[in-house]
């Protein structure tokens, strides 16, 4: 799934009409932001300011059989919402949270006010903004009549894992992802006071990537410890993404279209990577630093050679590297991930931060695709010297909201309606 | 889109309509800067299907109350928003509301009081919404008061309203409930002038 730019007749028309409005983003800028598509391959020998094409017009459709945010090539800012649901609150309360949620997703994913938005002007520049809604494994089995066939377990247990319970399970997650902060945290909060009579804040994972133009699209993201992070990721145009991601109705049509997230949140131990050399940091990916070359190739791309060896008979990719250990012969276990970096305040710790990966992953069987790479990775890799996983938690992504509404339905489609109807086939009215 | 889009009908075709239509939105999006609180300056080009929410019991008016909403209360007064937008040749004007959720509505404006303060009164004469224009309802400022809940209505809930209009029809207009931290404004049931 791509995210199509909105060229009807409609985007010009709420385009004009803000710019009548006064609210800074003009009809000349956001024309030019329209027609902007192959953004991010021009570079400014002046370094000037003012002008770049302007991208904060563009949209992501929310409306689709699947959810945005998640084939959707990554925005710069991650703010993912841990919520938990406040105690009684049954199945059809759910189903109006989600009613609501997603009303407020289609709407600012449109560069639109939500309903009641008391700032509406930081609304109107959507900046590629998607919001993607999870449920917790007590949801699935409490509150999804039957499960619709869907079952969602905890991860097990890795020894890498140093858990807090602070960055723990929670019943539902919102992910929100734009180009645009300013975008992202008017969305999250608007949907948080929407979710405030039905569930309460746990955390907030916050995440950023370079940002929007820095590079050109589609640069394989760098992580904070300097390494090319997510060389080997499944692309949705290849022929088995659909198959490595989204579940096909064979868990019974309410789950069609969906799809399952991982979240980890691995923080890096930067004052002890400080002490390790440029030779030793590659060493421990398999990966060169510069240009994230597996150390037998010559460029990012090409498969690295786990049999090649140096003049001593050592392996050049060592055996406990990171891309040896976690690569496997058994092509159903890939996943796609989508993970964004994060550094918080944290004066307790070394550097006055604590920082490291968002690591998000999405897959239709978690328990086949993840799990086992998790198992060598946590068994053997030598970045764990380095990585502490203090978070993780795992939701089931529903299928997507089909559309505004046709003439088949009494009400506009919304997340989560298939899997919180009464019973299969009844819609919940 | 809105919660409530399909239940909505389309009276409007052709391109004179939409000529009349662009104009209601370029107004729409004039008042919502001016009045910072509307949020329903969309700019959409089809009131019906995004974001209109009315159905019409018996109405010939070009009248559509896009974008409604209702501040979600356990009991007592609450109200209800939302922008009215005028498609047609006439004036309308919209005499008095009822709804399932309350034995009584009252359409309010909200006024500055002699002491400063602003409080909400009923508005005399009701809302006119003249040809080609719009009329927003929103906290702080006109709109449709419930006073007094006969059971609560949750966030994410629909609740119907009833518009009578100065031609003798009547329009369902059906809205979405959220929680609403403002709209507080105090009510006085003597008109200040």
């Amino acid at each position: 799934m791509t995210e199509p730019l909105r060229y009807d007749r409609r985007g010009i028309l709420r385009t004009g009409a803000v710019a009548l409005g006064g609210a800074g983003l003009g009809w000349t800028g956001s024309a030019a932001a329209l027609a902007a598509t192959d953004h991010g391959s021009g570079r400014s020998p002046s370094g000037a300011v003012g002008t770049e094409a302007v991208t904060g017009a563009e949209t992501v459709a929310f409306h689709g059989t699947r959810q945005a945010g998640v084939a959707t090539a990554p925005q710069a800012h991650l703010s993912l919402v841990g919520l938990d649901l406040r105690p009684g609150v049954t199945r059809s309360d759910l189903d109006r949270m989600m009613r609501l949620l997603s009303d407020d997703a289609a709407r600012l994913g449109e560069g639109r006010a939500a309903l009641a938005d008391t700032e509406p002007e930081l609304a109107t520049v959507p900046a590629r903004l998607t919001v993607t809604f999870g449920f917790g494994p007590r949801v699935v089995s409490d509150l999804v009549p039957g499960r619709h066939g869907v079952t969602l377990d905890p991860l097990p247990p890795f020894s890498t894992d140093r858990l807090q319970e602070a960055w723990g399970q929670t019943d539902i997650v919102l992910q929100l992802c734009g180009d645009d902060q300013v975008t992202v945290a008017h969305a999250r909060r608007m949907l948080v006071k929407d979710a405030r009579g039905f569930a309460e804040v746990r955390w907030v994972q916050d995440g950023f990537r370079r940002s929007r133009g820095s590079e050109t699209a589609g640069t394989t993201m760098r992580n904070v410890m300097g390494q090319v992070d997510g060389t080997t990721n499944p692309a949705p145009e290849d022929p088995d993404f659909d198959a490595l991601v989204w579940d096909d109705g064979t868990r019974g049509p309410a789950f069609a279209g969906g799809t399952f997230l991982v979240v980890r949140r691995i923080r890096a131990r930067m004052d002890a990577w400080d002490r390790v050399g440029r030779e030793g940091k590659e060493l421990a990916v398999g990966r060169r630093l510069a240009d994230g070359a597996p150390l037998t190739g010559s460029s990012e791309a090409e498969d690295p050679d786990f049999e090649a060896t140096d003049d001593l008979g050592f392996p050049i990719i060592d055996t406990a590297a990171h891309i040896r250990r976690a690569r496997t012969e058994d092509p159903g276990q890939r996943f796609l991930r989508r993970s964004y970096n994060y550094a918080v305040p944290d004066p307790s710790r070394p550097g006055g931060e604590d920082t490291g990966l968002v690591f998000l992953a999405y897959a239709r069987d978690v328990a086949k695709q993840f799990v086992p790479v998790q198992r060598r990775l946590a068994e053997l890799d030598r970045l764990n010297q380095w990585a502490t996983t203090t978070g993780s938690a795992v939701y089931a992504l529903p299928p997507g909201a089909t559309g505004p509404g046709t003439t088949a339905t009494t009400t506009p489609d919304y997340v989560g309606r298939t899997l919180l109807a009464p019973t299969p086939t009844r819609r919940q009215s | 889109m809105n919660l409530a889009t399909t239940r909505s009908t389309t009276r409007l075709t052709g391109p004179a309509r939409r000529t009349r239509l662009m104009a209601a939105t370029t107004a729409i999006a004039a008042i919502a800067a001016l009045a910072a609180g509307c949020s329903s300056g969309d700019g959409s080009d089809d009131a019906a299907s995004d974001g209109g929410a009315t159905t019409t019991s018996s109405t010939p008016a070009d009248l559509t109350l896009v974008d409604p909403w209702v501040k979600a209360a356990d009991s007592g007064m609450t109200a209800a928003f939302g922008t009215l937008v005028n498609e047609g040749d006439t004036d309308v004007t919209v005499l008095a509301a009822t709804s399932d959720v309350t034995p009584a509505m009252e359409l309010h404006e909200t006024v500055a009081t002699d002491d400063g303060a602003m409080a909400m009164q009923p508005k005399t004469g009701g809302f006119v919404i003249p040809a080609g224009e719009s009329h927003v309802l929103e906290p702080g400022g006109d709109h449709l008061m419930i006073m007094d809940l006969s059971r609560p209505v949750q966030p994410g809930e629909d609740v119907t309203i009833t518009l009578e209009l100065d031609d003798g029809s009547t329009m369902d207009v059906v809205s979405t409930a959220k929680e609403f931290s403002g709209a507080d404004e105090n009510y006085q049931a003597e008109p200040v002038d």
